[in-house]
């Protein structure tokens, strides 16, 4: 007997709890398996369009704003490709607040992701808005587990708020802080601000400890099937941050997480020449296939076929996952720093997972608090390295033309910025930022991003409220919005909701 | 809720400000104190859009210290004033359509009765197609959310500087032909009152303020507005006259280079032409502000930002 296969397409437009806008589409088989997954950013700013003809400097306030939860990276890259352009590199002073800013930054983004965007995932919030209305669907969590997670929810706002604050110490404010500039930074260090760091970092550190980690391990060991959904594309990049010297071609930097490519379970350099950004399936008349450094951004919502604003990069024509997974990976195989081999290790002895399981949902979550750990640990050691009386900042010129490039890694993963100045105005500005990486579209040879790869041959329990797709959407942290629908394709659409 | 031991919303806020339940009694066995309660709290249902933003304003309303988001998402935002987020892309629990039926709902059942914000600027090129949240038979666009919500809105608050006065999202050449809230509304001829809240970010002070002045006093009078429908209690002095640097300004002793002490004029401040308090409210729990951290204002709280203030770092 000839079974007719009978598709229905998901949607979750819009995905809430991530930054931005953000919709999910996906087509599930008679057996409720994912067939295909479409990933579509819904807000296009123009971004690039606007940067071209303004004044060079000008990148670092605008690039910031980019992103209210991580502005602090577009700072610092766009800082780094202006320094590229301008011949210049930070003095030690520059460097080292440069990289504690970014510390501060990432421990403010790590605990909002993980309790006020991914955790009301797994466990029932109070039963007041914003918290009600949800869906009432495989919430494992035992109540008395489940308060404690209520009064940590509320917790984590007030230690976000600490790590903003530490940030702002240095940054004048957060978000969007003034002091990054090219050849390092504006602010003239004084004992107090170091002070005053020390114990922030001490009370950021005992929450990450005592709080963060066990949770995640709670929410990990009631959610073991969540180590099996998720995985991904399998192959991972980052340009690695936390600079420990300044030389001046950036991708030779020396660097506390270290840039890196995994692919094929190997640990492999780094050639920025082999990125490239096809938009065959993104809502650009421009040409496809570029090297960011030769990237045009001309948008056309009406382009048939396109389903994104977001561009598709790739690596060597593949797609590559990055993000706290991707960096923890890394440095677990360059393994040239044993405290976060040995950190890792304790962590899958004590979940009983394998390296491999650490690819899913639940080992995102992992990894990105683990990482917390470390860069808390690791901020104290750079809040030492400020030296009072020591210039922050070397002068610029800007030169009649010139090209320039940053790399780093946000808190969501491997970011770049790419200017080319002539007549000391801004000619082209393209950046790659994490969640385009994660969240792109499909390639020009119509291979998926690693958003949509994840949710490859997931089960889907019930159509009508795709939890397992959300959480795996949710675990890559992406800087965008979503919502799910149900399409019958011979019917049209009805609208469902998930968790 | 099918939850067998949901709490209910009082017994949480009681728990959750950790007042211990007197004998174990919850509110549940006593309805009528229950009901008096629930009479002398005013709840007011808020519906926050979040439009072509960054989320900046979002992140920053959160920071806010007295009182907390505690106070403000769990018990009281002024003693009796009770916030009801109804809808946040962010912090909410549901997603994708059952979200959106929120908002629907939120303003059909307290339709002239929700406060409307409105985060980031609103794209209006081609019908908003440049940004959208939510799909029906086609995307429904932010002007087609500003369309349904603003209307029947108590006060629409506009946060930040891209919801004022389209700010980053509408620099030119304004690729999305994005807008501020007003400039919407007049094209609209939409007639709900809407005050501005300026900045890149709001600072959560100036949000909280005009919240509870509205909670409190009623709408602001005309005289408390100035002419960018801003609250002066805010944003009626210039940065430059409160400035820590006046005294470098009167010895003449102006910084050349980034790192350096002195007034910063040379380096492209905008305090002279730019309203607001940073000087002496601060950042953060007060502990920085641009200026102090020796960056240029560069005028974030102004109508004309960034493109008036271009080039950030050249004296205008």
């Amino acid at each position: 007997m000839l079974v007719k296969t009978i598709k229905k397409t998901v949607k979750i437009d819009p995905m809430t709890r991530i930054e931005g806008h953000l919709d999910i589409e996906a087509t599930v088989d008679n057996n409720h398996k994912v067939v295909e997954a479409k990933t579509k950013g819904t807000l296009y700013r123009g971004f690039e369009q606007i940067l071209v003809g303004r004044h060079p400097v000008d990148a670092v306030q605008l690039t910031q704003r980019f992103c209210g939860v991580c502005p602090t990276p577009h700072a610092i890259a766009s800082s780094q490709a202006l320094d590229n352009a301008f011949g210049i590199v930070p003095p030690n002073n520059g460097r080292v607040i440069r990289n504690i800013m970014q510390g501060a930054n990432y421990i403010q983004s790590h605990v909002l992701h993980f309790y006020h965007l991914a955790s009301l995932d797994y466990y029932r919030g109070p039963n007041i808005p914003p918290f009600t209305p949800r869906y009432e669907a495989d919430y494992r969590v035992p109540e008395t587990v489940r308060e404690k997670l209520i009064d940590h929810y509320i917790q984590a706002y007030q230690i976000r708020l600490k790590a903003h604050e530490l940030c702002a110490i240095w940054s004048g404010k957060m978000p969007h802080m003034a002091s990054i500039t090219p050849g390092g930074v504006t602010i003239i260090p004084r004992i107090d601000n170091i002070t005053t760091s020390l114990w922030r970092i001490k009370e950021l550190s005992d929450f990450i400890d005592n709080v963060y980690i066990p949770d995640v391990i709670t929410i990990a060991q009631i959610y073991r099937d969540c180590f099996q959904i998720g995985r991904g594309c399998g192959n991972f990049l980052s340009f690695g941050l936390f600079d420990l010297d300044s030389e001046p071609d950036v991708s030779k930097r020396k660097r506390f997480l270290q840039m890196g490519r995994i692919t094929n379970n190997q640990l492999l350099p780094v050639d920025v020449e082999r990125i490239c950004e096809d938009v065959k399936y993104s809502w650009y008349d421009s040409a496809s296939h570029r090297h960011p450094r030769l990237g045009e951004t001309i948008p056309n919502p009406h382009k048939p076929e396109a389903y994104s604003w977001l561009k598709a990069p790739r690596y060597d024509g593949e797609s590559y996952e990055v993000g706290p997974l991707a960096r923890m990976r890394i440095a677990y195989q360059a393994a040239t720093n044993p405290k976060i081999n040995q950190l890792i290790d304790e962590m899958m002895s004590t979940l009983k997972i394998s390296s491999e399981e650490l690819c899913s949902v639940m080992g995102r979550h992992a990894m990105r608090a683990l990482e917390c750990k470390i860069i808390a640990d690791e901020l104290t050691n750079m809040i030492m390295q400020v030296k009072l009386e020591e210039p922050v900042c070397v002068p610029h010129q800007v030169p009649e033309s010139a090209e320039g490039m940053g790399l780093w890694d946000a808190a969501r993963g491997a970011l770049s910025h790419w200017i080319l100045i002539k007549n000391q105005k801004i000619a082209r500005y393209q950046a790659i930022v994490p969640t385009t990486w994660n969240a792109s579209p499909k390639d020009d040879k119509g291979n998926p991003g690693p958003i949509e790869q994840a949710m490859l041959g997931t089960t889907v329990d019930d159509v009508d409220n795709p939890f397992e797709l959300a959480r795996i959407v949710r675990s890559f942290d992406p800087c965008l919005a979503c919502a799910v629908h149900v399409t019958g394709v011979k019917k049209g659409v009805h609208s469902f909701r998930i968790v | 809720m099918s939850a067998a031991k949901a709490i209910s919303r009082r017994d949480f806020l009681r728990w959750a400000a950790g007042v211990p339940l007197a004998a174990s009694v919850s509110v549940e066995f006593l309805p009528k104190l229950a009901q008096a309660i629930q009479e002398a709290i005013k709840e007011y249902p808020i519906v926050w859009m979040q439009n072509s933003t960054c989320s900046g304003c979002s992140v920053s309303v959160i920071n806010t210290i007295h009182p907390s988001i505690k106070n403000i998402i769990l018990e009281q935002v002024l003693p009796g004033h009770q916030l009801i987020l109804s809808y946040h892309g962010t912090l909410m629990a549901a997603t994708g359509s059952m979200s959106l039926e929120t908002v629907r709902e939120t303003a059909k059942k307290y339709q002239d009765k929700y406060v409307l914000i409105i985060e980031g600027a609103i794209p209006t090129r081609e019908n908003g197609i440049y940004g959208y949240i939510g799909e029906g038979k086609k995307p429904i666009t932010m002007l087609d959310w500003t369309k349904l919500l603003a209307p029947h809105a108590l006060v629409v608050l506009a946060v930040g500087t891209c919801a004022s006065y389209g700010g980053i999202s509408a620099a030119a050449p304004n690729p999305s032909g994005s807008m501020g809230t007003q400039d919407v509304f007049q094209m609209l001829k939409i007639e709900t009152p809407v005050i501005n809240i300026p900045g890149c970010p709001c600072h959560p002070d100036w949000f909280i303020g005009t919240v509870a002045k509205i909670l409190l006093y009623g709408m602001p009078k005309e005289k408390e507005l100035d002419q960018y429908g801003r609250l002066k209690l805010f944003y009626g002095r210039s940065v430059h006259n409160r400035c820590i640097n006046r005294d470098y300004l009167d010895e003449g002793v102006f910084a050349e280079n980034f790192g350096e002490e002195g007034c910063l004029l040379e380096l492209g401040c905008k305090g002279p032409f730019t309203n607001a308090d940073c000087p002496i409210r601060l950042w953060n729990g007060s502990v920085n502000w641009c200026i102090a951290a020796g960056s240029p204002c560069i005028g974030c709280t102004e109508k004309g930002f960034p493109d008036e203030h271009s080039p950030i770092y050249q004296r205008r």
